[in-house]
């Protein structure tokens, strides 16, 4: 009898990730709805003692695989732990961000169980007694809504900051079980891991997101859309205008052939808004427009727009920002 | 070395998507193209070909539409091409993965190659699935790869990052742009791809049937985005503009 609804519970450098907490909100409806357990599984190095604040954001048990060799994420050595845990204990579906590591995961998990995986979801809903999922296809130009009706476990990958975390119950702990699986042979070999240096948050994890296309005129100019970024603890993207011209490199690009992001607020400067770029950001939840031309695309998804030179706007949009957040 | 590139069709970064009469997806008049990510995935074979010798496959999924996709990475340089046709418009990324590995399973191979992901469906797990069923290493979203004999040595993105992974071959190996930079057919090149082989096979040919591949994730329906309500624009001079956007920011939508 499958059972449970289990997160796969991401973390990095011994903290837990968002995207975990928005994981096991939306988890806890799906297993209360279902009448089943809401099962987190935490897997890497050192990491068991993170095991209760999962509980506190509502997981009912938490398995914790903590061995040397899941220090570092290797496709095989986490494959190998979440199939074999859910081929013993057969889940009703697995949820996982839709992270690097996550959806490279989500797959190879998916296939060694035989079952349907669907990715990037911005929505869960339990309709007619079955879990469908909300996915946007086209980098989000349509969406659609899709369902594993037969295989199990029903698999997905949730992109980090669409769905709300709930409030976290102090207190209120999980059963926490040892996973002693090991994590088998492992044929990818980490030969170096080289970390972005970066205060900023991450693209696709942002709260706020400054970005910039090709009226920034040049890789310098970047400079004033950082110091506005630190401002508002932001992360910084760009245009593929921008990213093909050699300004910034490709992480930076949000699009349909970037990342696609869904921030809270999205501030696009010199960014004239080509379909392909509307596509990866449009589900952003504010998003603000700095453009000199008033005919320009950005603004017909822009919640407010600025038709100015952004080069004297951004830097006074920084002060005003400033004394706000003082 | 024998290299196998996975390839997709997807429409065109430009393409604008609207629903047909039966609440689907509207193929009518939309230009196709090869998967931009596919693109770094042949250039990578090439490569490899350039520097170890060997021969490249292109292999990829759908009906007769798929060939324009297939003979532009002929005309890059790959050697052959195989189209499977599912016979079938119901499939997942679980119909397709079974399909092409099957394919493939068939052929020698020393590195598969294909692109991290998908610009249409952007589901990001074809390859790697291949990889699961044909029992051979993944490494996702390689931005560089030196390949060797039995081994690659790749740079990818991880969460944070970079990373530098080995594996031994054969492997799979999924394509990100940022390291290499395809290159456009010749002329020459597109001449002589109207000549290279181009095989078109169905199920039965790579011993598989219907039931094999039935899909597990069934699409229900499909939707446009709720269109954005009109926003404000917010007048002034410079520095009035940038204090109203702020207070804006604040009280109205407060997102700050």
């Amino acid at each position: 009898m499958a059972k449970g609804i289990w997160v796969f519970a991401e973390q990095r450098d011994e903290e837990i990730k968002k995207v975990t907490y928005e994981l096991l909100s939306a988890g806890r409806k799906a297993a209360d709805a279902l009448g089943e357990e809401l099962c987190a599984v935490l897997m890497g190095r050192g990491v068991g003692s993170l095991a209760g604040k999962l509980g506190e954001y509502g997981a009912d048990k938490v398995y914790v695989a903590d061995v040397d060799a899941l220090e570092n994420y290797t496709t095989d050595a986490y494959t190998n732990v979440l199939a074999d845990l859910a081929k013993e204990h057969q889940p009703t579906a697995i949820l996982l961000a839709c992270s690097v590591a996550g959806r490279d995961l989500a797959a190879q998990v998916a296939q060694r169980l035989g079952t349907g995986l669907m990715t990037d979801c911005t929505d869960i809903a339990m309709e007619d007694g079955q879990l469908v999922f909300t996915r946007p296809i086209y980098a989000g130009k349509a969406f659609v809504k899709a369902a594993c009706p037969q295989a199990r476990p029903v698999m997905a990958t949730i992109r980090p900051n669409v769905l709300a975390a709930d409030a976290p119950q102090a207190g209120r702990a999980a059963e926490t079980v040892t996973v002693s699986a090991g994590a088998g042979d492992i044929r990818q070999v980490i030969k170096e891991i080289i970390k972005q240096i970066s205060t900023r948050p991450e693209l696709t994890e942002a709260d706020i997101i400054v970005s910039g296309g090709r009226g920034m005129k040049g890789p310098e100019n970047f400079a004033i859309l950082e110091e506005l970024a630190d401002v508002l603890g932001a992360a910084v993207g760009a245009s593929r205008a921008a990213v093909d011209a050699g300004w910034l490199s490709h992480s930076f690009q949000v699009g349909q052939t970037g990342k696609t992001v869904s921030p809270v607020l999205y501030i696009a400067c010199g960014i004239s808004g080509a379909i392909q770029h509307l596509a990866g950001m449009s589900s952003s939840k504010c998003i603000v427009a700095i453009n000199k031309d008033p005919e320009a695309n950005i603004f017909k998804v822009a919640d407010y727009g600025i038709v100015g030179d952004l080069f004297e706007i951004v830097p006074l949009l920084k002060e005003e920002m400033k004394k706000l957040l003082a | 070395m024998k290299i196998v590139v996975l390839m997709k069709q997807v429409f065109d970064t430009e393409a604008k998507i609207t629903l047909d009469g039966s609440g689907k997806i509207n193929k009518q008049g939309v230009s196709l193209v090869m998967n931009p990510y596919d693109e770094y995935a042949v250039e990578l074979g090439l490569r490899i070909k350039e520097k170890l010798k060997g021969e490249v496959t292109v292999v990829s999924l759908g009906g007769d539409e798929v060939q324009s996709a297939l003979r532009q990475a002929l005309a890059m340089g790959a050697d052959k091409a195989v189209l499977v046709d599912p016979g079938t418009e119901e499939i997942d990324e679980f119909t397709t993965a079974t399909i092409l590995a099957k394919a493939v399973g068939g052929m020698e191979y020393d590195i598969i190659l294909g692109g991290f992901k998908a610009i249409d469906d952007g589901s990001v797990q074809v390859c790697g699935r291949v990889a699961e069923i044909l029992g051979v290493p993944v490494v996702n979203v390689v931005t560089q790869a030196e390949v060797e004999e039995g081994k690659a040595v790749a740079t990818c993105d991880i969460d944070g990052g970079s990373a530098v992974i080995e594996v031994s071959l054969p492997a799979v190996l999924t394509a990100q742009k940022g390291g290499i930079e395809p290159r456009y057919p010749s002329m020459k090149g597109i001449m002589q791809a109207k000549k290279k082989p181009m095989q078109k096979i169905g199920l039965a040919e790579i011993g598989l049937d219907a039931a094999q591949v039935a899909p597990k994730v069934k699409a229900l329906n499909f939707f446009m985005p709720a269109a954005r309500a009109a926003g404000k624009t917010v007048p002034g001079e410079p520095a009035e503009a940038a204090r109203e956007l702020a207070r804006l920011l604040r009280e109205e939508a407060k997102v700050i």
